[in-house]
């Protein structure tokens, strides 16, 4: 182990090792479903077919995998710049307030392609603000920014519950929600695509925030990677010192990368909210800001592998709720199991196999490895 | 009088799970290995407690089941971040996340009550206790109230938890096990170049927070309640973390922090709309906001400095 991190043939990096890391993690979850007594292999068909079984399954498939987008480049924003924003659960519930908003405002006297842009501005402008303090206490009085997001989704929940019990209600009402949005302010269904392709969609409520999601992947790739704001965000990730060396601010490209960050994160709000409940009610956000993290994990935070990474938990979310109709004894909790060993294996874990992919590389062809070009090299 | 009374008794029993949480983490992290996945850890040792108290009617077979799966998922912790050097934030996360579903899951498909497991009584609990005398003091004014409704009638785990804190200062300050695990947190090359292993002193300490831990676990749903509840840690290992940061990594004050925070809690439950002269009514979020509002200030540096083991979080390379 004296040179862990040689350098292996990008395929293999970028490739290999991570679905090595997802089969582990699969397979392990499959271990747990052999534990409560079902077959494995069914419980897999069965959620492949509930996923992508009939048009409607796809639709709820991407509905769930646009949420996924959204906290997804969330957190692999942040990583680039080497932070680690746990907070997109609250940034997203947040941003939901912004969304709430401008549609409880105007969804009276304005279309919906009206409403829509400022109501992007508005979750992205909450959910920003939220990640405003955590990312200010990192850059400038040096608090963790891990703990303080932690501490930040908690205030964002207790924040949330007060506003909508005890603000937003409508009089007379006993839930604690927000009353109905008018048409106006409901964002129209993406059904027609799948039609296209001659799929029955019915309800589902697969709306056009899918396709913002995707703009958004876009536009993430080409600011990481094709901006100047990108290359210094880069740079402080890679190494701070060198950054600060390089006369780039640490507490600008910190504040902004998280403001972007929770921006990201915020507008996840706009595709429950607008594109199906219609109005904020209690948990909308329902773990989404967490699976961001396995989903930023697994795509290695790019956009490339954040999308993919994304429509797989929407098959998981979709394929799960078919799955527990058919083994009640599997829930839909058995996700949070597949993304908490996703998260482990292809985060925590994810050099597990490279020392032995590394030695099967070497023993085949040691250039491909690399061994005089990476000496010295190891971080 | 008798509000009061109540308010103190009930801080101490919300407490208990917070302070041991706490001191969990704090053997961890004063061990340089940071873990923000307490919460899973004693999610996991609740269920496990419950289940095989619920099986078994033996409390204590609950408390070892508790310990133990505790310390596996502690010593998973350890795998990912002392053995392979990965992100001891992920790796808590995804502890988290684990624990949450599979308690889930495996409580649904063993005993079928949707996700709880059987309620325990008799011997499956750890009753209160009585302290000797209790009963004969009870009339003395203030000594004896203090003495027979404030510290007598807990459960054993109540006790050992706040004896826990003596003990772990004293394991800490010292032993020399304690030494070497603070030098491994602040240093570990000098420690490495000592001859000492930096990998088993880091796994030792992962497995002493996974034992408090499951005693925190098997407290929640053993003695506190009876029985396993879906997801009844509920933040509580993200309170005692905030409680370690404002405790500043130190036991004694770690169980100041927890008293705070589980006053905090327990006044909230009891002040619940109440109006308050010249505030008015306070919103109960704003009270089970508050710890974590305590923690960001401080975090923040503006109540004194929280300074973590240096190095803490950063995984231990030997030589390239």
């Amino acid at each position: 182990m004296s040179t862990p991190y040689t350098k292996l043939p990008g395929w293999a990096d970028y490739g290999l090792i991570p679905i090595i890391n997802l089969i582990v993690a699969f397979i392990v979850a499959g271990l747990v479903v052999l534990l409560v007594g079902e077959n494995p292999l069914h419980a897999a068909a069965v959620l492949v077919d509930g996923a992508f079984g009939s048009g409607q399954n796809i639709a709820y498939t991407l509905f769930y995998a646009t949420n996924f987008i959204f906290t997804g480049l969330a957190v692999a924003v942040a990583f680039h710049c080497g932070l680690f924003n746990i907070g997109g659960e609250g940034q997203a519930y947040i941003g939901g307030l912004g969304v709430a908003l401008v549609c409880l405002a105007l969804d009276g006297f304005m279309p919906w392609w009206l409403i829509f842009p400022l109501a992007i501005l508005g979750s992205a402008a909450l959910g920003a603000l939220w990640a405003l303090i955590p990312a200010y206490l990192q850059a400038k009085r040096g608090s963790h920014i891990v703990i303080t997001t932690i501490m930040f989704n908690f205030i964002a929940a207790s924040v949330m519950v007060y506003l909508l019990v005890d603000v937003l209600k409508p009089a007379g009402s006993m839930a604690p929600q927000t009353r109905d949005f008018l048409p106006s302010a409901q964002l129209p269904k993406m059904g027609w695509l799948l039609e296209m392709f001659g799929l029955s969609v019915r309800s589902a409520p697969l709306n056009i925030s899918f396709l913002l999601a995707l703009v958004m992947a876009f536009l993430v790739w080409v600011l990481i990677w094709r901006t100047k704001l990108g290359y210094e965000i880069r740079t402080m990730g890679f190494s701070p010192k060198a950054a600060r060396y390089a006369g780039i601010s640490e507490t600008r490209i910190i504040i902004i990368t998280m403001m972007i960050s929770g921006a990201l994160a915020g507008m996840m709000a706009l595709n429950p909210i607008m594109g199906d409940q219609h109005r904020v009610q209690l948990d909308f956000v329902t773990g989404a800001g967490f699976v961001g993290i396995a989903v930023a994990l697994m795509g290695r935070s790019h956009p490339a592998g954040i999308v993919p990474a994304a429509i797989l938990f929407g098959v998981l979310y979709q394929g799960g709720a078919e799955l527990a109709f058919e083994m009640p004894a599997i829930s839909r909790d058995m996700i949070v199991i597949i993304q908490g060993l996703v998260i482990l294996f292809a985060g925590a874990l994810e050099h597990m196999f490279r020392p032995a992919i590394q030695t099967l590389f070497a023993s085949i062809s040691p250039r491909s490895v690399g061994v005089t070009a990476a000496k010295g090299e190891g971080v | 009088m008798d509000v009061l009374v109540q308010l103190i008794d009930a801080t101490i029993r919300v407490s208990v799970p917070l302070l041991l949480a706490c001191l969990a983490g704090l053997y961890s992290e004063r061990a340089g290995i940071f873990d923000i996945g307490l919460e899973g850890k004693m999610l996991a040792g609740a269920f496990a407690g419950a289940s095989a108290a619920a099986v078994t009617g033996s409390a204590w077979v609950g408390l070892g089941a508790a310990i133990l799966t505790a310390v596996c998922f502690a010593l998973v912790h350890g795998f990912a971040s002392i053995t392979h050097r990965g992100n001891q934030i992920v790796s808590g996360v995804a502890i988290n996340f684990i624990a949450a579903g599979s308690t889930i899951i495996l409580g649904q498909a063993w005993f079928k009550q949707g996700g709880r497991t059987p309620s325990l009584s008799g011997g499956g609990r750890f009753e209160a206790i009585t302290l000797p005398g209790a009963e004969a003091v009870k009339d003395v004014p203030i000594l004896g109230t203090i003495y027979s409704d404030i510290l007598s009638g807990h459960s054993l785990l109540v006790y050992v938890a706040f004896l826990m804190v003596p003990f772990t200062w004293w394991v800490l300050f010292r032993t020399r096990f304690g030494l070497r695990l603070r030098a491994v947190g602040e240093n570990p090359a000098a420690v490495d170049t000592a001859g000492i292993s930096v990998a088993w002193l880091r796994y030792r300490a992962v497995i002493c927070t996974g034992i408090l831990t499951g005693i925190a676990g098997a407290y929640l749903s053993v003695a506190q309640n009876a029985g396993f509840v879906k997801d009844m840690t509920a933040g509580k290992g993200f309170i005692a973390l905030a409680a370690l940061i404002f405790a500043k990594w130190k036991p004694v004050p770690a169980m100041f922090a927890c008293l705070l925070f589980g006053f905090l809690e327990a006044a909230s439950i009891r002040f619940q709309g109440m109006a308050w002269p010249m505030i008015g009514k306070v919103p109960v979020q704003l009270m089970q906001a508050l710890p974590y509002i305590l923690t960001v200030i401080l975090l923040a540096g503006f109540i004194g400095k929280a300074i973590p083991p240096r190095a803490g979080g950063v995984p231990y390379v030997k030589e390239r």
